[in-house]
């Protein structure tokens, strides 16, 4: 343990409260460990707040990250804290540049995985273009939190002013950038202790400022754009029918889904139309270009399984419904409170 | 594409939905009942109630295990929660089913500082008491016929491990009395039952041959995908027109006519009969499982010397009556008005699998 700790130049192979302290401890840790992974004019200076550049329209969004556990499948809180404000930033129509990113840090968490957690936000950050400018790091005693929270904000530029969920009408195409609910299944299965190193099974953790932008090529058909992360694609399209003079029937037969995904959900009892995704983007536009869109997504790595799975109509208004493979037809209610898992 | 996709065909579907309208027409209407929960929500979520043909009714009978157990016994349940020394493994679906005093669940216990968890089998139980050594680790042993062999299995491995802070409250129910019951009852009225595919995997298809042969009335053990149960409403319907009631099973792929030996064998060796409290039904000689006594050290019941409280019907609630296939859920005057899923006044709207819920959700 010790050789570790010289290796990575820190004396403590743990978080302690003094590195919460705002002392000299809270400064090694943004200067060894921060500074580094962000290295940007705005964050070296520290001062009290960033100053940015800018004189367009801005998009500013946040988001807080507490996921248990915190290393799955297919990513890590890190990751996750990037692509959360990053995309939604982006459904936004904005092009994101910059990001605030705060870390409460429970005492005893490891330094390594510290490390690991901020290379794994560097690096996503890196991919999506945006410069961390501002932050805060509090360590709080053993017990009062999981781990790791991450807090991030950011702030973009303004690409496209979206009409939003008033501008959707009857025969609009419901789209979707790719599978269906994988990061819950992931995670859920992750926290049952039920996944192998092995398993097929992965978050689908991503960022979205690329495939957003491919959909936007058609802008002025685009109605919304939206990313269905807590309470998945059901969730998210009541979100946009709810109190609206229109209904979204969904086609269970064009719904894209993991083989994997439908297993564990099988399993656990969950429906994947419920599972948070968290690279995902639904997108409600003119049918017309409805193609157009399909195909300029499908180009952007992370796209390839796009289609368009639902339709606006009147029939109920103010109902999601979902036409069954068999023929059927039911209301895809909103969730009651958070998905629980069956008795047989 | 998964296994069970293969039954969602929708060409296999059209044709035996054709068949069903067939014999339908000469049955008249004819009300079916399905005994299992997850059939209840198998069949709301893939709409078959919206392809049936007019004449097909289907109901939800005593087969959700969160809806027949009696609000007294969740009572008992809050108040052992109460205890800071007993950590509760409870079944996801029971956490927020309320007591008799409306809002009050283990869910809200849990939000309150109670030490409560959600777990996936009693294996996760009994794993708990290993790590909570600190813990009265109590797990409630709810559910029929299926769930029993595995919550008997866990009683073994924890005496064989002398693991003295764990036991099990147990819930655990019969199918057939309950069944039974329900037939004898005066207003019954239904014509045909699906049989609980898990639980006949367990006791075996033979054991629900009670049905043609002390009632006349036809039964088919059916499995659980869409085609699974469109197969099985018309073998009950083609029964019924041809007035030749008989036991089928429907779900060869997993269900024996004698059932899981070793299954039955570790429930004998733990369990033993005993009454049985539902709600809806009341009092059920022989309708339940209890711990046999050599295993008395596991028994929650015994441990903590539990009795529940007086039984409390709620006023209004039509959930007994819903249970039993009486009433259905839109009938209760409750229903939509001040209860709903996210303020559930009786057990039907709480459950995923419960009738209301269902109907509340999905219709």
């Amino acid at each position: 343990m010790k050789k570790e700790n010289n290796k990575t130049g820190h004396p403590d192979d743990r978080i302690t409260l003094d590195y919460g302290s705002g002392g000299l401890k809270t400064s090694e840790l943004i200067e060894r460990i921060l500074l580094p992974a962000f290295d940007n004019p705005a964050l070296s200076s520290l001062g009290d707040g960033a100053l940015l550049t800018g004189n367009r329209q801005l998009v500013f969004s946040t988001d807080s990250f507490v996921v248990t556990p915190w290393r799955f499948p297919g990513g890590d809180i890190g990751k996750l804290s990037v692509c959360g404000t990053v995309n939604d930033v982006c459904m936004a129509g904005g092009e994101p540049k910059y990001l605030s990113l705060s870390f409460i840090l429970e005492e005893g968490f490891l330094f390594s995985d510290f490390r690991d957690i901020v290379a794994s936000i560097a690096r996503e950050a890196k991919k999506a273009g945006v410069s961390i400018v501002t932050g805060d790091t509090k360590v709080v005693e053993a017990g009062k939190c999981d781990g790791i929270y991450i807090n991030t904000a950011g702030i973009g530029f303004q690409r496209v002013s979206l009409p939003g969920k008033t501008g959707i009408r009857p025969g609009d195409a419901v789209l979707i950038s790719g599978t269906i609910g994988c990061h819950g299944a992931a995670v859920m299965m992750a926290r049952s202790g039920l996944l192998s190193d092995d398993s097929p099974l992965v978050s689908d953790c991503r960022l979205l400022h690329e495939i957003s932008k491919a959909a936007l090529t058609a802008k002025d058909a685009v109605r919304i754009l939206r990313d269905p992360t807590r309470g998945g694609v059901a969730t998210t399209l009541n979100e946009f029918t709810e109190q609206m003079p229109f209904s979204i029937e969904l086609d269970e037969a064009a719904l894209p889904l993991d083989a994997p995904v439908e297993a564990a959900c099988h399993m656990l009892g969950l429906d994947p139309l419920y599972c948070a995704c968290e690279g995902r983007m639904l997108v409600v536009c003119d049918p017309a270009a409805s193609g157009k869109i399909l195909a300029a997504i499908r180009q952007v790595p992370g796209g390839e399984q796009a289609a368009r799975i639902g339709t606006v109509t009147e029939d109920m208004p103010g109902k999601v419904l979902l036409k069954t493979s068999i023929g059927g037809q039911r209301i895809l209610p909103r969730l009651t409170g958070i998905q629980l898992p069956r008795i047989c | 594409m998964l296994y069970e996709n293969w039954f969602k065909n929708p060409g296999d579907v059209d044709l035996i939905l054709q068949k069903i309208r067939e014999y339908s027409d000469k049955t008249g209407p004819i009300r079916l009942m399905e005994v299992c929960g997850t059939h209840t929500m198998s069949i709301a979520r893939s709409g078959i109630k919206s392809i049936l043909p007019e004449n097909v009714q289907l109901l939800s009978g005593p087969g959700c295990p969160v809806c027949v157990t009696p609000a007294n016994m969740i009572d008992m349940i809050l108040a052992l929660s109460r205890q800071s020394e007993i950590l509760i493994a409870s079944y996801g679906d029971l956490l927020r089913v309320p007591g008799s005093a409306r809002g009050d669940s283990l869910l809200k216990r849990r939000a309150e500082g109670g030490n409560v968890e959600s777990v996936y089998s009693p294996v996760d139980a009994l794993r708990l008491a290993g790590e909570h050594l600190d813990k009265e680790v109590v797990f409630l042993g709810v559910g029929f016929e299926t769930t029993a062999p595995g919550t008997a299995a866990c009683i073994l491995e924890a005496a064989s491990r002398r693991l003295t802070n764990f036991s099990v409250l147990c819930l655990l129910k019969k199918t057939e009395p309950a069944l039974r019951s329900l037939i004898e009852a005066p207003d019954f009225a239904i014509d045909g039952f699906l049989c609980p595919g898990h639980v006949a995997a367990i006791i075996g298809a033979d054991r629900f041959s009670f049905l043609p042969d002390d009632y006349g009335l036809p039964g088919v053990v059916a499995g659980f995908e869409a085609a699974d149960l469109l197969c099985s409403i018309l073998e009950l319907t083609r029964m019924l027109a041809e007035k030749r009631p008989a036991l089928k099973n429907e779900y060869t792929r997993l269900v024996r006519p004698d059932g899981n030996p070793a299954a039955l064998s570790l429930m004998d060796k733990v369990f033993c009969s005993a009454p049985s409290h539902w709600r809806g039904l009341g009092y059920i000689e022989g309708s339940g499982y209890a711990i046999r006594e050599e295993y008395a050290p596991w028994d929650a019941v015994k441990k903590f010397s539990l009795s529940p409280p007086a039984a409390v019907e709620i006023p209004g609630c039509q959930c007994a009556q819903v249970i039993r296939g009486v009433t259905r859920p839109a009938d209760c005057p409750l229903f939509r008005n001040v209860c709903s899923p996210s303020g559930p006044v009786g057990p039907c709207m709480v459950s995923g699998e419960g009738a209301c819920a269902a109907a509340y959700q999905y219709e």
